[in-house]
């Protein structure tokens, strides 16, 4: 399908010379960081905050704030992708990799998909191939700070090459699973994987 | 740390989240793009205008929802944005989006300083089932500046539809001529005025929350604004007693 162009709408970025670090549609957020949670900000102190990883695993575990930071320490730098079409380039995640933790747990041959949950009851679900093999970060610090609350903190999943609603924040636990399951979004119309090179923003993309 | 549960019993967050079962999102229209063609463009303060749209095969829409909007230059070069739907659903085939000037904004500034009436645009939607209102329960509804948009399509849906369903409306600008929808508003709304009264506070929402506030089995509470807006109401709202999981929050960004 091809659209007739907007009259008169020239557009700030021309297309020639559009970052090539920009997935289509979006649009470069800059030092913005905008928040996008439809859910109040809970108050979750880091000494409430634990992680625990069950489904399809030989072995169930939680992690304590303290527990999960004598993990491995494990970064991502680069970026990151807002289905409401921001994008923010070079950013730094500071916290542990998600196949650390799944390596203690051993998931089980069976599993195929994962639904990461929240705090806050929020889910969302993924393959765990998306999630395994450096894809994927259980978060505490974003540049050198402590990650603030309102973007998830004390501590959020953050799985980058996805649109950001998959990045579980005030992440609980991850369950494994031999079957998608749709998380919140993706039972309000959200596109099940979320690609953003993809464009899959929405069910029917 | 290895603990004693089985792998398959399911964990309960401590809080829950109130995922709304009831409202259907048809997703098949929000996958198609669609031209929009300007109808009207209303005035509502300096920087807020309303833009009305015509949508051919537009299917309708839950109050509180939000569609994309996308405009396409010359060359290829596309900009899209996400905007509340101001008006209630009418099945007119029209719909009004109303939009601030932001400075140096790429979408608003164009349809703020370029766009007229006859040029088209490109839509989809609506999207979101999760901030929106079928007019099936009590809501109260707080909003700032441009953030009283997707509750003003409450609000004219439940005096359009007839609804007998408490609304309120608490509505935060910083001047009068801020305001947007001044003429609109009726009993149902309370304007709080930042600029001469300070912001939003527990006193202005005290009416509504307590035992004496609430409507039969209580309100369930939309935010929409700034996230600074959206914050800070929504922590006022659970600080007067509003359950988490019956409060929903828009946030522009
Ligand atoms: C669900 C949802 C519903 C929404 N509903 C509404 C609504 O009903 N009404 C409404 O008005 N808005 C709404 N918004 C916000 C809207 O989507 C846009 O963010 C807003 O209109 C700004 O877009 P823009 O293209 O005009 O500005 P942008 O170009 O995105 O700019 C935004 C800000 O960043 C600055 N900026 C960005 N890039 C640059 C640059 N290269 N150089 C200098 N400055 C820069 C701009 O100056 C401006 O301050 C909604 C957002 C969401 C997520």
């Amino acid at each position: 399908m091809t659209f007739e162009p907007t009259r008169g709408f020239t557009g700030r970025a021309r297309a020639a010379d559009r970052d090539p670090r920009l997935p289509p549609g979006q649009y470069d957020a800059g030092d913005g960081w905008p928040v996008l949670s439809a859910e109040v900000t809970p108050r979750l102190a880091a000494a409430d905050w634990t992680f625990r990883v069950d489904g399809l695993v030989a072995a169930p575990r939680t992690w304590t704030w303290d527990e999960a930071h004598a993990l491995p320490a494990s970064e991502y730098r680069g970026d990151i992708h807002c289905v409401t079409s921001w994008s923010k380039f070079g950013v730094r995640f500071g916290g542990v990799s998600l196949d650390t933790f799944l390596a203690a747990a051993r998931p089980l041959p069976e599993a195929t998909h994962v639904v990461a949950y929240a705090h806050t009851g929020y889910t969302s679900n993924l393959p765990l191939s998306d999630v395994t093999g450096g894809k994927a970060w259980i978060v505490w610090e974003y540049g050198d700070e402590p990650l603030p609350a309102e973007h998830g903190g004390p501590a959020r999943l953050i799985v980058p090459h996805l649109y950001f609603w998959k990045s579980a924040k005030w992440v609980a636990g991850l369950r494994l699973l031999d079957r998608d399951e749709p998380g919140f979004w993706e039972q309000n119309g959200y596109h099940h994987r979320g690609d953003p090179w993809a464009e899959e923003r929405y069910a029917g993309d | 740390m290895t603990d004693p549960q089985t792998p398959r019993e399911p964990f309960v967050p401590p809080t829950a989240f109130a995922v709304p079962g009831r409202i259907e999102v048809s997703s098949r229209s929000a996958a198609v793009w669609q031209r929009a063609t300007v109808v009207e463009i209303r005035r509502e303060t300096p920087l807020v205008s309303t833009f009305r749209l015509k949508v051919p095969d537009w299917q309708g829409h839950l109050p509180g929802q939000h569609l994309m909007l996308r405009l396409t230059a010359e060359d290829g070069y596309v900009a899209q944005r996400h905007y509340s739907i101001a008006s209630a659903p009418d099945g007119s085939g029209e719909i009004e989006l109303t939009l601030d000037h932001v400075p140096g904004g790429e979408v608003s500034g164009h349809l703020h300083t370029v766009a007229h009436v006859g040029d088209t645009v490109e839509v989809r939607g609506p999207l979101s089932g999760f901030f929106a209102w079928p007019g099936d329960r009590p809501a109260l509804l707080l909003g700032a500046g441009s953030g009283v948009v997707p509750l003003m399509s409450m609000v004219r849906h439940q005096r359009l539809a007839g609804l007998d369903v408490p609304v309120r409306l608490v509505v935060s600008a910083r001047t009068p001529a801020d305001l947007i929808y001044a003429d609109e508003y009726a009993d149902e709304t309370t304007v709080v005025l930042t600029r001469s009264e300070g912001r939003l506070n527990a006193a202005h929402l005290a009416p509504f929350l307590g035992a004496q506030g609430q409507p039969e089995g209580g309100w369930e509470a939309y935010v929409c604004g700034s996230n600074g807006f959206a914050e800070h109401a929504s922590r006022l709202l659970v600080e007067g007693g509003q359950p988490v999981d019956r409060i929903r929050i828009e946030r522009f960004g």
